[in-house]
């Protein structure tokens, strides 16, 4: 074919020349791209975000405060960060880590974040949920008053805001 | 024809090929050029926040006990630097803080900028101190960094003033060396008795870093002789002997004692003008004012009245020991000189201010709730306050004219100088709360208490005027008209307006958090 072409006229070798010239440039940028980019993944620990090690969350500098407050919680030994903050379901805690993964990346990249922390609306029903999910037994008999049902309900850690980190 | 026809539309077509080739490879290369652009500064950003978490502190220089100026300790820590000087920023809060009044500079007063005139603010504070060098000019308090400049330009210069109040307006420290030989107590009793001017040509910097830290180990210690003694003697009222501050202090203590080297009540000694805090008794102002009757000392003689008053000054330290974060373990450094991030590192602000200004740092830190309330609960306690403190105004004007009142008609000079000895120790009380710098939030219900008291002491040199026939009864706020107040507070919602919408945080949507 481009034997062909390049008998069929002059701009032929051009025409050529061009498709590898655009072949190795790309190839070579969409290259550096993927090699800068996962070298940025692995240097900042990318991979540890998929699993649940506590001490993934003080990788940034900002949460060592509430690790150590975890390490000396009371429920230290039986939940790590994942298990309140994550939620339970397999799908739907990837979802979570997504979303806060990528609102994390941003406040720390951008520097711009309220400091203490605040917990978001979405993020207080995950963990409220997580709450609900280990101690069902104890939490349906106090859902059975009605004052601790429907919207504006009782939280859990209205009370018990210091179980997780103290 | 045919042949070449097709041979024309192979060219466009091969024309076009190429275009769309162009455009293709342009954009593949715009898109990845941005991506790769954007993966390393990412790269970079990662990179420098892992890097701030290491070599926290570099030293370029070597401090010892002769380095007295700031900007040598600040090559080597920068950042405590950096928000120390910050300390030149004006802002207020509702009831504190400064505005930057422009002025006029002379050849007296080079200053551009003051702090808005307290007296001006409120005149019965000139009717309170009559006869004093405080009611010819009181300002509001502007940031450490303007403490010298500020002392320097006073207009109280009119009265001479002397060497004791470098105490506290200088980083005396190395001064103090100087003159001592070594002896800082030496050097201290020195200057406390040079005239004001004089003093002034040995120091040469607002407070600094040399003031609270040791060189070598930026640990902190006292470095004034007024505090060592003050609390040296109030801990001998405790029962506790041979009080070193500095071998004894707890870490805790420090981070409120080096405050308390300078934000409390004082007198000047008779005699050597020694600078002397009146703890011998204990903190609490009536303990205070006790010590003062027993020694029967008198800072100036009313020029209405003839009463020998008392003049109190900024005793932030003494009601902050009244109060509930003071016996909660909370320490003067904890509110005012928060832990900052900077980068991965937490340093304590050395922008000392109101915590009002930065609820966050300081009172979120224990305190879960939202910053408006927070703000909030702060200036319902500080209004309320004001709002004493002015009924007691009031209340000490109105004895001030009754005791002229009582003099011109001549009666009895027994009931006189008990009438003045209650305008004394009144004027005292209302003084300790009205020259605080926290309007009472420091220790709300003690400052109430004092408010008061010197209530009391006020009915009861009416009362014995009264029965003189001096004023025919104890009337509520006899010298100023309902109107009048009405004005008053209208004033306060004014300032109120200005404060909240300066306020950082209301406007803020702060409550997204991440």
């Amino acid at each position: 074919m481009s034997r062909q072409r390049a008998q069929a006229g002059g701009s032929g070798i051009e025409v050529g020349a061009f498709y590898v010239l655009a072949v190795v440039l790309t190839g070579a940028l969409t290259g550096v791209t993927i090699g800068v980019g996962s070298f940025t993944f692995v240097y900042a620990k990318g991979a540890s975000y998929m699993y649940d090690n506590p001490m993934t969350c003080a990788n940034c500098h900002v949460m060592q405060d509430h690790y150590d407050a975890w390490s000396r919680g009371s429920h230290h030994h039986v939940a790590t960060c994942n298990d309140c903050h994550a939620g339970h379901d397999p799908v739907f805690k990837y979802l979570v880590k997504g979303v806060n993964g990528f609102n994390h990346s941003l406040a720390m990249t951008t520097g711009n974040y309220h400091y203490p922390f605040q917990i978001t609306d979405f993020n207080r029903r995950v963990t409220e949920q997580a709450c609900r999910d280990c101690h069902q037994d104890i939490v349906q008999q106090i859902d059975a008053l009605p004052d601790h049902r429907g919207p504006g309900r009782m939280e859990c850690i209205r009370c018990h805001a210091n179980v997780g980190h103290i | 024809m045919d042949a070449s026809k097709t041979a024309s539309n192979r060219a466009r077509k091969r024309q076009e090929g190429r275009a769309r080739l162009v455009a293709l490879l342009g954009a593949t290369v715009i898109v990845a050029s941005l991506a790769a652009f954007g993966v390393t500064a990412l790269l970079v950003n990662i990179f420098e926040h892992q890097q701030d978490a290491r070599n926290p502190f570099f030293r370029v220089v070597d401090l010892d006990d002769d380095t007295a100026d700031p900007a040598i300790w600040g090559e080597n820590f920068p950042m405590q630097y950096d928000s120390y000087l910050r300390t030149t920023d004006m802002k207020r809060t509702k009831f504190g803080g400064s505005e930057a009044v422009p002025r006029m500079p002379d050849d007296a007063d080079p200053r551009t900028e003051v702090a808005q005139s307290r007296l001006e603010e409120d005149p019965r504070l000139m009717r309170m101190w009559a006869g004093y060098a405080f009611s010819i000019d009181y300002r509001q308090a502007r940031g450490h960094a303007y403490m010298l400049e500020d002392q320097t330009f006073t207009q109280r210069h009119q009265v001479q003033q002397y060497g004791n109040c470098m105490h506290c307006h200088a980083s005396v420290y190395n001064a103090y060396k100087d003159l001592g030989e070594g002896d800082i107590m030496a050097g201290f009793a020195m200057m406390n008795q040079m005239p004001y001017e004089e003093a002034r040509e040995h120091v040469v910097h607002p407070v600094a870093c040399i003031d609270c830290h040791d060189s070598q180990t930026m640990s902190l210690r006292i470095t004034r002789p007024g505090f060592i003694e003050g609390i040296a003697a109030y801990k001998a009222s405790q029962g506790i002997e041979d009080y070193d501050v500095n071998r004894d202090a707890t870490r805790l203590e420090m981070r409120s004692f080096v405050c308390g080297q300078c934000h409390v009540e004082y007198y000047f000694a008779p005699g050597d003008r020694r600078l002397t805090y009146p703890w011998h008794d204990g903190l609490q102002v009536d303990e205070i004012l006790n010590y003062y009757e027993n020694i029967e000392f008198t800072d100036w003689v009313h020029a209405e009245t003839g009463a020998n008053m008392l003049k109190a000054q900024h005793p932030e330290f003494e009601l902050w020991n009244q109060g509930i974060h003071s016996q909660a373990g909370v320490s003067c450094a904890d509110c005012h000189m928060p832990y900052e991030r900077v980068g991965a590192m937490k340093i304590s602000s050395h922008h000392v201010r109101s915590p009002l200004l930065h609820i966050n740092k300081s009172c979120q830190v224990c305190h879960n709730v939202p910053e408006d309330e927070l703000l909030r609960r702060a200036e319902n306690i500080q209004s309320k306050t004001h709002e004493m403190t002015s009924m007691s105004l009031d209340a000490l004007v109105d004895l001030i004219e009754a005791i002229v009142k009582g003099q011109e008609m001549g009666i009895d000079e027994e009931v006189l100088d008990f009438a003045r000895s209650c305008q004394r120790k009144a004027s005292f009380m209302i003084d300790m709360i009205e020259s605080e710098n926290s309007s009472g939030f420091h220790a709300p219900q003690e400052a109430a208490r004092v408010l008061f008291k010197a209530m009391d002491w006020l009915r009861q040199g009416q009362a014995a005027l009264a029965a003189e026939g001096v004023v025919s009864s104890v009337g509520p706020l006899a010298s100023m008209a309902p109107a009048d107040l009405a004005e008053l507070f209208s004033h306060e919602e004014h300032l109120s307006d200005e404060y909240h919408l300066s306020h950082p945080y209301l406007d803020d949507s702060h409550a997204d958090g991440v």
